[in-house]
């Protein structure tokens, strides 16, 4: 076992993960301001005007990045959850109560510009669309998942009732986002599509990738920092905790 | 198979014990789904548009009343802990509580729904149709609550959070189950529309009495 390069195992416990965190997280921090700099200015100052949507359309840059992240987070802690089942683990545990506030925060970032945006377009605030239905499920199933957890005042069970949640959902996710779907065609709803950028200029999709990288940096150093958070709650009375540096001054 | 049973008549028993907390269900059924011509107006050809979506809605909302009660007395008086103990896998006694739970709560809609159906104007066969995607419908309704109802078990605000976390699991169901008896006055034919929750209940068969005996085996710990 420890005969190999890394040691995969020995980061999963708090006492090692929490100095780790500390280093790593002013890093993505900063790898968050370059890029979302880098992308708002590609995508306010560089990027050209749409000649169907105007100077509207640059909402993209946040919408579709905060619609990515919400759905892929969702993902990321179900992984944890399910890791933590499989290892008994008390870190994945951890990981997952911290990235369902941010989960959360990109889902409802993602209905609320998405309102914006389609109040110019489609001159509604809100449609029964496909997309918009499912995002508004996915957002109710982090609030269940955070009230849930935050409920419960055993954080072992919290953890693992968490987990369970999270993994019934992550199987309920694209039986929701296709029954939606269905239910949508048969309703005839309003027959706005999302995806009517087929020509997207290159510069608008570097914009967009270049976002979506930049929350991405941001969910990580978000997530460290709040694990730390959690790890110094749960193990306050450790004593590792208190031979820290910063504990000592 | 006989541990099955044994539990099944057992809670089948306790429920015709305490009849009044089934009515109490039916009767909510029955008022929610007679508020919504009150609420709309009694407009027959609007009202056999929203019929399916209503009573389905409403049926949702009957089997979350019961679902607290499903797992919640035999936790206080500690038959729980006896069947965790059991050399039976608790996912079987499981099983023949939601079995037990789906007759007490969930066929009691089904038998009921058409009469209710009348009062918005449906047809025979629109009745048939919405009778057939209760009787699909509702099983997944009990296994997906009893997931719920076993995370939930002791945790304080306990109902109100069970809502919460179930309500939008039940999603699926309530668009294959009210798009079935639309899709069928539509002319469209109701068959894909029961056969996807036929597929539901079948993933929910196999799955969900696992996931809430994971639940329960945390609540007991």
């Amino acid at each position: 076992m420890s005969q190999r390069l890394i040691n995969w195992f020995k980061f999963a416990s708090p006492a090692t993960f929490y100095p780790l965190a500390g280093k790593l997280w002013p890093w993505f921090a900063a790898l968050a301001a370059a890029f979302t700099l880098a992308g708002l200015w590609l995508g306010l100052f560089v990027a050209p005007t749409d000649f169907q949507q105007g100077e509207g359309y640059r909402i993209i840059f946040i919408h579709v990045p905060a619609s990515w992240m919400s759905m892929f987070i969702y993902c990321v802690m179900a992984f944890w959850a399910a890791m933590g089942l499989v290892f008994n683990t008390r870190l994945s545990g951890m990981m997952s109560a911290a990235l369902a506030p941010t989960g959360a925060l990109f889902a409802f970032l993602s209905l609320w510009t998405g309102a914006l945006w389609g109040k110019p377009m489609w001159g509604a605030w809100w449609v029964w669309d496909a997309r918009l239905t499912s995002e508004l499920i996915l957002f109710f199933l982090y609030l269940g998942y955070i009230a849930l957890t935050s409920a419960i005042d055993d954080p072992r069970r919290a953890d693992k009732a968490g987990a369970i949640v999270s993994l019934v959902g992550v199987i309920n996710v694209p039986i929701i986002y296709f029954s939606v779907k269905w239910w949508n065609t048969l309703h005839q709803g309003a027959s706005v599509s999302l995806t009517k950028a087929p020509s997207m200029a290159t510069t608008m999709l570097w914009g967009m990738l270049l976002m979506a990288l930049a929350f991405w940096m941001y969910t990580i150093a978000v997530a460290l920092c709040r694990v730390r958070a959690i790890i110094l709650e749960r193990e306050g009375r450790a004593q590792w905790v208190a031979e820290l540096p910063e504990m000592r001054t | 198979m006989n541990a099955f049973l044994s539990v099944l008549r057992r809670d089948l028993l306790l429920a015709a014990r305490r009849k009044s907390e089934v009515l109490t269900a039916l009767f909510f059924f029955m008022i929610v789904v007679s508020l919504f011509p009150l609420g709309i107006g009694p407009e027959t050809a609007l009202l056999r548009r929203i019929a399916p979506g209503v009573l389905w809605v409403a049926a949702l909302l009957a089997a979350m009343l019961s679902l607290n009660r499903l797992f919640a007395t035999d936790h206080q008086d500690g038959t729980l802990e006896q069947m965790a103990l059991s050399s039976t896998p608790l996912s079987v006694l499981v099983g023949g509580k939601v079995l037990a739970h789906w007759l007490t709560s969930g066929l009691p809609l089904v038998l009921l729904a058409p009469v209710l159906g009348l009062q918005f104007d449906l047809s025979s066969r629109a009745l048939g149709i919405l009778m057939l995607s209760l009787l699909l419908g509702t099983p997944i309704l009990s296994l997906i609550g009893a997931i719920g109802a076993a995370l939930t078990l002791g945790v304080r605000g306990g109902g109100v959070l069970l809502s919460l976390l179930v309500l939008p699991l039940y999603i699926p169901a309530l668009i294959f189950g009210a798009g079935a008896v639309e899709a069928d006055m539509a002319g469209l034919g109701a068959g894909g529309h029961l056969s996807l929750l036929g597929a539901l209940l079948a993933l929910g068969v196999f799955f969900a009495p696992w996931a809430a005996t994971a639940a329960l085996r945390l609540a007991l710990e």
